[in-house]
């Protein structure tokens, strides 16, 4: 059962591995159309140096509400299960 | 904690603290935002868990929910303000007026008066992230009672 | 000149993990198997994003020239990873605090005898 255990960890191993080694080379990216328009346009459109920023809070900002709320409930989660001893 | 912890964590808890809202202020011009500088900030609160124990902050809980409350609320009223043309369109930017500075093309010293919408929820997430983070270090620090203070 | 070896040191942190998950029976341990986990997808992700010889996607005093003859690495990628490690704490806080609660229903932290204390 442990040699099993191995074995399949070994057999996932060489998969990630695969994967890894034949992907794209790095630091070459494919499909760059998006990322460049973010680059060329985010100081004129949102008057932002730092571009992360400005794809984290305008571009997608409907990511970081998501993120906001999933931290809301965790906090949420941590709050009800602790109530009993942390008064 | 020992002596020479707490004196360590009162020499530190400023500059931590100062240092997270710099990092928090400067998110649209410099790496940083506010994730980082509000995790920087929960950990000065964490900080003063370990030293000083967690029941010194005990009172502090409702304050960290309200700061929280007023985080979240903020982000998405500031994500309302742009409705007139979509949700989370950047209404002040490039206005003139409260953060509405246009920046050069191109590589520049920056300026803190740009960004329109952005430091405003850089602000607002950072309260967010910070009283989320500190809360959680709060009450996991509350479960342990006083005797390890 | 590096090659892959970003993703490979990526797959080998997810594989670290899934040891981790496998080979352990205390429940904090496993909470550090899904952390190495999640670091592992995070560096794959923020490495996906990388272009070759590029500076950080940042206006303020970057090098004379980007965009146009230095290229700037992708802000998406990064973005999404800043998303995924704010959600990555808030999932660890949540799993420790069921296993401070699992410790003190049980008094143990062991599955095994987790497991055998049933009801």
């Amino acid at each position: 059962m442990r040699w099993l255990r191995i074995a399949a960890l070994l057999v996932v191993f060489g998969f990630l591995l695969g994967a890894a080694v034949w992907m794209r080379p790095f630091g070459e990216p494919l499909a760059t159309g998006m990322d460049d328009h973010f680059i060329e346009r985010s100081q004129e459109e949102v008057s932002a140096n730092n571009t992360v920023t400005a794809v984290l809070f305008d571009y997608r900002g409907f990511d970081t509400l998501g993120e906001a709320t999933v931290l809301f409930c965790a906090v949420l989660g941590v709050a009800l299960v602790l109530r009993r001893w942390a008064r | 904690m020992s002596v020479v912890v707490r004196t360590v964590a009162r020499l530190l808890l400023a500059p931590v603290a100062i240092f997270g809202a710099y990092v928090v202020m400067h998110g649209h011009l410099t790496p940083g935002g506010g994730f980082q500088g509000g995790a920087v900030i929960a950990s000065a609160i964490a900080l003063v868990v370990v030293a000083f124990g967690a029941q010194r902050l005990r009172k502090q809980k409702k304050t960290l929910s309200v700061l929280e409350d007023v985080g979240a609320t903020a982000f998405a009223v500031l994500a309302f303000l742009g409705i007139g043309v979509t949700f989370f369109y950047n209404a002040l930017a490039g206005t003139g007026g409260l953060f509405g500075q246009t920046v050069p093309i191109g590589p520049n010293p920056g300026a803190l008066n740009t960004g329109g919408l952005l430091p405003l929820m850089n602000w607002a997430v950072g309260l967010k992230v910070l009283a989320g983070l500190g809360s959680m270090v709060l009450l996991l620090g509350l479960l342990g009672g006083d005797d390890d203070r | 000149m590096i090659g892959n070896l970003p993703f490979v040191a990526a797959m080998v942190l997810v594989v670290l993990g899934l040891w981790t998950l496998m080979t352990r029976r205390n429940l904090i341990k496993l909470v550090v198997g899904i952390v190495l986990i999640e670091n592992g997808v995070n560096l794959l992700l923020v490495s996906l994003g990388y272009v070759r010889g590029g500076v950080a996607p940042i206006y303020t005093y970057a090098p004379e020239g980007t965009p146009v003859d230095i290229p700037m690495v992708m802000p998406t990628p990064q973005a999404l990873t800043l998303t995924s490690i704010v959600i990555g704490v808030a999932t660890t806080a949540l799993l420790l605090t069921l296993a401070v609660l699992i410790h003190r229903h049980r008094g143990t932290l062991d599955v095994r005898k987790i497991r055998e204390l049933r009801g």
